[in-house]
């Protein structure tokens, strides 16, 4: 069992900053994220893209500005749990025992929701009967490679996971790529290789193509994939891949207590505190009157979310506001020197 | 301002007007129009607020930039007439528009 004076749930830019915020009133906490890397949307959704309203940046990517929250944080020792879902959060006592998918177990007084969205899940193919065939025969993501040698692996998508599986996986396997469109929006190199194996007859291509239906008993056995003019063909494989990406989903949240509209949770503004006493929520999972869901603003929400927990964890201790310029308690827990 | 028409799932007709300038998601989300999520706000991130454009209003719209594409190939059953209602601009020109909601999003 963890215990910690607040747990973040979310490593996004909101959940970094909040960390930040925890650590400099000199409270110790604890992040967790289902992805397995540090950034959330940020990282996920828009690496490379430019962001240009980050107060005093005039122009950062969503890489860049993780990085530099990550800087932020460097002076504090903080944990960050990666690739664990938080599953399940009850009250014990006065601590909330908040639990994971992996069976990680915490005990805090403070839980902070920093879920943007909620947690990313990989997106799936919409034919219901794949179901049946997931995680045995049908894969959204590949743990061992070795289960494809000399057989035959139907992958679709058109992004880099796509590609980059069907050129690693064409030295052993036979592959059917499938796509949508003509075009792939993996990177150009990527992209030549696959249509050069393509030519040489190493990777079967199938585009403007999409799954139609899939048969088997305990493992597939064959797909029918179709295109607009409704023109099908029979696939016989023995593996399926399906890479179209990570989509966001509330998951588990819904099943905490809390009140939620539209996916978001109510919040008060002074504490960012939701209807249930020492759970918050902050960023763009938050909603109160008002709300704008921009990176600045879940800065100030975490920033006041910390404030809050201080109750919590020291009851009894009084919290006394202090300025990070002329505060000797908060450089000595920066490590940076006083003047 | 344009009328918009939005066919949930279920086949009923959802008829709202829009602003001009707002997106056709944007219209959605404000009448709380069922199915179209839009979860990352329009940022052309996440293919929640995918519609099938109706044919006649199709070739109409302004064509797609590439990105918009690269999202559809994530969508929940994209089809040649697969938009994301985000990057549609409503304007007077748009007034009678029609579009239908796929059965989910995700």
């Amino acid at each position: 069992m963890n215990k910690t004076d607040a747990l973040i749930i979310g490593a996004g830019p909101t959940g970094l900053f909040t960390a930040h915020q925890l650590k400099l009133i000199g409270l110790n906490c604890e992040i967790v994220d289902n992805l397995d890397k540090i950034g959330g949307q940020c990282i996920e959704l828009y690496p490379d893209k430019p962001i240009y309203d980050i107060p005093a940046v005039p122009e950062c990517t969503g890489e860049e500005l993780t990085n530099n929250l990550i800087n932020q944080i460097k002076p504090f020792d903080i944990k960050i749990h990666l690739s664990e879902r938080v599953d399940e959060v009850k009250k014990e006592g006065d601590n909330w025992i908040v639990k994971t998918n992996n069976d990680k177990e915490f005990s805090t007084p403070n839980v902070i929701i920093a879920g943007g969205v909620g947690s990313f899940e990989p997106r799936k193919f919409p034919v219901k009967e794949c179901e049946k065939f997931e995680n045995k025969s049908l894969f959204y993501s590949i743990r061992d490679k070795k289960i494809f040698e000399g057989k035959t692996v139907s992958i679709f998508g058109g992004g880099d996971s796509a590609l980059d599986w069907a050129v690693e996986l064409s030295k052993n396997s036979k592959v059917n790529l499938i796509h949508r469109r003509d075009d792939f929006r993996g990177a150009q190199a990527t992209v030549d290789t696959v249509n050069e194996l393509a030519k040489d007859g190493k990777i079967n291509l199938y585009t403007k193509y999409q799954m139609s239906s899939i048969e088997g008993d305990d493992q597939v056995k064959s797909i029918n994939i179709k295109n607009d003019n409704n023109e099908t063909k029979n696939l016989k494989t023995d593996y399926v891949l399906g890479f179209f990406g990570l989509i966001m989903q509330l998951g588990p949240i819904a099943n905490w207590g809390l009140n939620i509209d539209k996916k978001t949770i109510e919040v008060d503004t002074e504490k960012f505190e939701t209807n249930q006493k020492g759970i918050y929520a902050v960023g763009d999972i938050c909603n109160y009157p008002g709300k704008l869901k921009l990176i600045l603003s879940g800065f100030h929400e975490g920033a006041l979310a910390a404030r809050a927990c201080f109750k919590l964890a020291r009851p009894d201790e009084k919290y006394r506001f202090e300025f990070t310029t002329s505060s000797k308690t908060i450089k000595e827990r920066l490590g940076v020197k006083g003047d | 301002m344009a009328k918009i028409t939005f066919i949930t799932h279920d086949n009923k007709n959802h008829t709202v007007d829009v602003q001009n300038g707002l997106t056709v998601m944007e219209g959605a989300v404000q009448n709380d129009i069922p199915g179209i999520d839009a979860d990352c706000g329009g940022g052309m991130a996440c293919a929640t607020c995918h519609v099938y454009v109706k044919d006649e209003w199709f070739d109409k719209l302004p064509v797609k930039e590439d990105g918009e594409e690269d999202m559809l190939d994530m969508a929940f059953e994209p089809k040649k007439n697969s938009r994301l209602s985000c990057q549609i601009i409503v304007s007077d020109d748009l007034d009678g528009l029609e579009v239908s909601i796929p059965s989910k999003q995700s």
